[in-house]
């Protein structure tokens, strides 16, 4: 139990300023600019708004400066702002297949029609730290062919699917379920289910993924596509009447080929995990798809025996501002708790008086 | 980015230029707000009112399960609004991703003055070199990524 305490006042105005200060450091060195952030730091960016869920790169930029480079806190700031905002619409669904490609890879397929393309990326780096980033340098960037295209890519799980090989998506034109208006129940739906996860915590997402892959739940994913790059959002006005454009944002979408299931009635078919996330977050979307795709096990009547595959768990568990919410609580004064403890505690290891009959 | 979605509510006949407002609105929608800058005096330079004053808020951003199924809720993102009538009744309006009001208020601007007697000009003179650099950063994009276009090789193993 907590109880209510009162004043530090001055103590507590002061421990601020001193964050402030020690945020800032030594002012010899030029400040740190949110448009810096913004645009040298876009993997951080990304992460505090996925997880902030919130898709605007200025303010997850600011978020990171103020939290000092905390990015779970930068997440409580941008989910906090997110708080303030009307909501005026919902988008149409995003057509990630019209995507603008920085990157896509296919691990299933080695000639993949339109390639594969590495785009900016750490894979296939030694992680040697570089100490030329310790000076200033010049970065030109690769050497392009000017008229250098990229081809069509089609999705790779749709290839599957025109053999029949993968069971295609449906849409049953049902209202979509939104968990930051209606809280969850249990059992959620998957659309609920995606919703909790894109907003979850990476590191818990990329743990419980890898979890399956060590054989908590093992459902043998291959990664069978992975995009980066900007996808328009549309959104159809009331006072408009038509779909119009409001920009583009920058998304990661991971879609993972995992074991078949079949059936007596049914021939075996390759089973889907569906991440996405906000930004370039590979990691990110990659938990989440393995973890998609761990908690439809009651849908292919797998047994239930792993926390990935626990939904109340994942569900309740995945969300770092609530965690670090209940977890930070611990840090409050407590006193008149611990007191009743205390007492307790003692007159259990008092001796009793009257001597044993 | 070149899908358009089919229009759900009105009819074509209803609104004959649907496809040109929304071919410009786009454009605007992915201009830079120095862009519009460029043009503020032209665009300002007309007797208008806000209809609704710059506003900022949220769009809900639906994705769809495995990239073609059911809707869901991906998370939000920053969108600014804003409508404007000019002296001649025309009503602009704008949607923009971001924060940004006065890039909100100069597109609303564009798209009132886009539906008049003059829309040739404001065509040939925004919309059409906005979509051209559009174009550019596009292809510049493409060509850089096409550059990191790799062909893996299968190694056959060797028996011994």
């Amino acid at each position: 139990m907590y109880v209510a305490v009162k004043g530090g006042e001055q103590a507590i105005d002061n421990a601020h300023k001193l964050l402030a200060k020690q945020r800032r450091g030594d002012t010899s060195v030029a400040e740190l600019g949110v448009e810096q952030i913004r645009q040298q730091l876009p993997l951080a960016v990304a992460r505090v708004m996925t997880e902030g869920s919130l898709y605007d790169a200025e303010l997850a930029a600011l978020a990171i400066k103020q939290s000092a480079g905390d990015l779970v806190e930068a997440i409580f700031l941008l989910r906090a702002y997110r708080t303030t905002l009307t909501r005026f619409s919902a988008s149409l669904p995003i057509d990630t297949s019209a995507m603008q490609l920085n990157r896509r890879l296919s691990a299933t397929f080695k000639d993949v029609p339109g390639g594969q393309l590495l785009g900016p990326t750490f894979d296939y780096t030694h992680r040697l730290l570089d100490f030329t980033l310790l000076a200033e340098g010049e970065f030109p960037g690769p050497e392009a062919q000017a008229d250098a295209a990229v081809q069509d890519c089609p999705r790779v799980l749709g290839l599957l699917a025109k053999e029949g090989l993968i069971k295609e998506e449906q849409d049953t034109g049902a209202p979509v379920a939104d968990i930051t208006r209606e809280p969850l129940e249990y059992p959620a739906s998957r659309a609920e289910r995606l919703q909790a996860l894109a907003r979850g915590d990476e590191g818990f997402l990329l743990a419980l993924g890898y979890s399956t892959q060590r054989g908590y739940g093992r459902n043998h994913p291959f990664a069978g596509e992975i995009r980066v790059g900007e996808v328009e959002v549309w959104i159809e006005p009331e006072e408009l009447g038509f779909p119009i454009s409001i920009g583009a944002i920058e998304l990661t979408e991971c879609e993972m080929v995992n074991q078949f299931v079949g059936s007596a009635t049914e021939l075996p078919q390759f089973t889907r995990g569906y991440g996405l996330a906000f930004g370039h977050a590979e990691r990110k979307a990659m938990g989440m798809a393995l973890v998609d795709r761990s908690l439809r096990a009651g849908e292919y009547s797998e047994e239930i025996v792993s926390p990935a595959q626990q939904e109340e768990f994942v569900l309740a568990h995945c969300d770092n501002v609530e965690a670090a919410g209940f977890v930070s609580h611990l840090k409050l004064p407590h006193y008149v708790d611990f007191q009743a403890e205390l007492e307790l505690i003692r007159k259990l290891r008092k001796p009793s008086k009257e001597p044993a009959q | 980015m070149t899908a358009t979605p089919a229009c759900s509510t009105a009819s074509d006949a209803q609104v004959p230029d649907h496809a040109a407002r929304q071919h410009w609105i786009g454009v605007l929608s992915r201009s830079r707000r120095s862009e519009l800058l460029a043009h503020e005096a032209a665009l300002r330079d007309a007797d208008y009112q806000l209809i609704r004053a710059p506003e900022i808020g949220m769009t809900l951003v639906r994705g769809r399960m495995g990239g073609s199924g059911a809707p869901f809720n991906v998370g939000e993102m920053t969108v600014t609004r804003c409508v404007v009538r000019l002296a001649d009744g025309r009503t602009g309006f704008s949607y923009l991703a971001g924060r940004d009001k006065a890039h909100a208020e100069l597109a609303a601007l564009a798209d009132a003055h886009l539906q008049g007697a003059q829309q040739a000009h404001w065509i040939s003179d925004l919309i059409d070199p906005l979509a051209r650099a559009q174009d550019m950063r596009r292809t510049q994009q493409q060509a850089e990524t096409a550059a990191t276009k790799v062909d893996f090789f299968t190694l056959v193993r060797g028996e011994n």
